[in-house]
């Protein structure tokens, strides 16, 4: 899927691929910022290496945000928002997930942040996160059905 | 029980009950800003575990702005942050035109930056006086909002709206400022320093405003960058990141101000990382007063997106035409994703915006800092008494209709 040429773009991405050339499916370019797709399976090494890194130090996560494809499949999106303090620099991770299969493993052990961010997900899409240490409705009352931000769920009227 | 009790530095060890008591603290609650609710689990006074419970102000704005035109969602983003309306507003913007590939021009760009530092020095003084009166200090919040009502009529005189000003529209301002407002500006940003004194004069070196603020709710700065906090309380805690320098946005790589921060990290450090703040905001204001051209175009050159002028609309077939399908279609960016972030009186506000290549967002996420900063909470309040709760819900500065969306 990956073409050789275009790691040479962006440092990040080189670095990913010589760590493990599995850990990146898509890189995606728009309006100046940097996209990396990530296989499902390998978000949480992924996400460690960022943060770790010394010479990458993603350690600050602002935000985990789902995007709901359907009727495509994979239906969903999950995409987190990284930013490295030290360099001043961001990058997004893409993880697609399956409408069969709505599971994400969580990254709340490498930023502990992520845990109201997951949470939120969760409540509003639908997606589960494993090994989330507490993963309940965050904004939604609990005993709420269904999944609001989903795009079949409707705006107004009856669902 | 008595094995797992945390350390009180300040009370010491106490002998209570074995069995924690839980206590709802708010939604009701005053001090609560809102409708927070704050699970309590107590041991006498002290604060075992703080659980805040969010949404009951959830109504459902990233949903809402699906099924609205990118221009019509404006008025939804004012009623995020409902203290710093003007800010949503710039980032929104700022968003939408990152989609596009739009720029505003320099003077709407100034003009944008003013009223953020604005709205920034009007959201200070809002937390600077509930946070005083939470603590017991009636007097300053009699002061700050008399300050912020004159800067809110500034938004009113611009806007017409004194909170909802829905003033920024994609690719510039929604309207001419009247020709005299930056004198309405200029008395209100001499007198203010002056008055940002008083406010010291009453706290700073108060020895109850001390004692209540000082060594409580200390949040390191390791925790503060793990639990992704932002803005003052990141600053607080020591870590100069401060969005409007790492990642400049609307021209302010062109202004001179100084990023504040503090080491300590407790409530005391916020509170002076915010009335500092409110000082360099004020010189923002002084510098940008002196670029903003007197006259210039306020809106971006894009034909289909940003809508003719009155008169091009009244005097030109073409025109006319423009502004019908600009308002009752509105405009199809290309299919793409954007994340556009800004430095909010509260810290990192965040849009994500999806487009489909339709004329309505396909996704709008807002990252909201105060969602992000309550997170923090129970970080902050772990071991402390029940009164220090209330002192951390005040510096952590947040707005639930922000936190809930």
């Amino acid at each position: 899927m990956a073409e050789p040429q275009e790691n040479d773009a962006n440092p990040v991405v080189r670095k990913l691929r010589e760590w493990d050339a599995q850990a990146v499916a898509e890189v995606i370019e728009f309006r100046g910022e940097t996209t990396v797709v990530v296989p499902r399976a390998q978000i949480r090494p992924v996400a460690e290496f960022l943060a770790l890194e010394p010479s990458l130090q993603f350690s600050f996560l602002s935000d985990i945000t789902t995007l709901d494809r359907f009727p495509v499949e994979p239906r969903f999106e999950v995409n987190y928002h990284l930013v490295s303090l030290q360099r001043g620099e961001r990058l997004r991770l893409k993880v697609r997930v399956p409408s069969s299969e709505a599971r994400v493993p969580s990254v709340t052990a490498v930023w502990p942040t992520a845990n109201w961010h997951e949470r939120e997900n969760f409540d509003l899409f639908g997606v589960r996160f494993e090994g989330h240490p507490d993963l309940t409705r965050i904004l939604l009352p609990d005993e709420f059905e269904g999944y609001p931000l989903r795009k079949d769920y409707p705006t107004e009227g009856y669902r | 029980m008595s094995e797992t009790r945390p350390v009180t530095p300040a009370i010491g060890t106490l002998v209570g009950p074995a069995e924690p008591m839980v206590l709802n603290m708010g939604p009701q609650h005053p001090s609560t800003h809102g409708v927070l609710r704050v699970v309590l689990e107590l041991d006498g006074e002290i604060v075992l575990k703080a659980r805040p419970m969010i949404g009951y102000l959830h109504t459902g704005i990233e949903k809402s702005c699906e099924s609205k035109t990118y221009s019509q969602a404006i008025t939804l983003t004012d009623r995020i942050d409902y203290l710093a309306p003007l800010s949503n507003n710039l980032c929104y913007c700022l968003a939408a035109e990152k989609l596009l590939g739009l720029e505003a021009p320099k003077r709407a760009q100034y003009i944008r930056v003013l009223l953020t530092e604005l709205t920034r020095i009007a959201s200070h003084l809002v937390w600077l006086g509930t946070h005083a009166i939470d603590l017991g200090a009636m007097s300053v919040f009699l002061y700050t909002f008399r300050e912020r009502e004159e800067i809110v009529k500034i938004f009113e005189y611009l806007s017409g709206q004194r909170m909802m000003t829905s003033y920024f529209r994609i690719g510039g301002l929604a309207l001419e400022p009247p020709a005299d407002w930056l004198d309405r500006v200029r008395r209100v940003v001499d007198a203010l320093p002056g008055h940002v004194d008083e406010y010291e004069e009453l706290l700073t070196e108060n020895r109850i405003w001390m004692a209540r603020t000082q060594g409580v709710g200390v949040l390191s700065a390791a925790d503060a960058i793990a639990m992704g906090a932002s803005g003052p309380m990141l600053r607080g805690s020591g870590v100069a990141h401060d969005l409007r320098k790492a990642f400049p946005y609307s021209s302010y790589e062109e202004f001179d101000f100084q990023v504040q921060t503090q080491t300590a990290g407790d409530c005391y450090a916020r509170y002076l990382v915010r009335v500092g703040e409110i000082r360099e905001s004020l010189k923002i204001v002084r510098q940008a007063m002196e670029k903003i051209p007197a006259e210039g175009p306020i809106r971006a050159e894009a034909k289909g997106i940003i809508p003719p002028s009155r008169e091009e609309m009244k005097s030109s077939i073409e025109g006319l035409i423009y502004h019908f399908k600009i308002f009752t279609e509105g405009f199809a960016p290309p299919p793409g994703e954007v994340y556009q972030a800004i430095e909010s009186p509260r810290g990192e506000l965040g849009v994500f915006m999806a487009s489909d290549g339709s004329a309505k967002p396909y996704r709008v996420k807002f990252r909201a800092p105060s969602f992000v900063n309550l997170q923090s909470l129970s970080k902050l309040c772990e071991g402390r008494l029940i009164a220090d709760v209330v002192a951390c819900i005040g510096t952590t500065d947040i707005v639930l209709g922000e936190v809930d969306r």
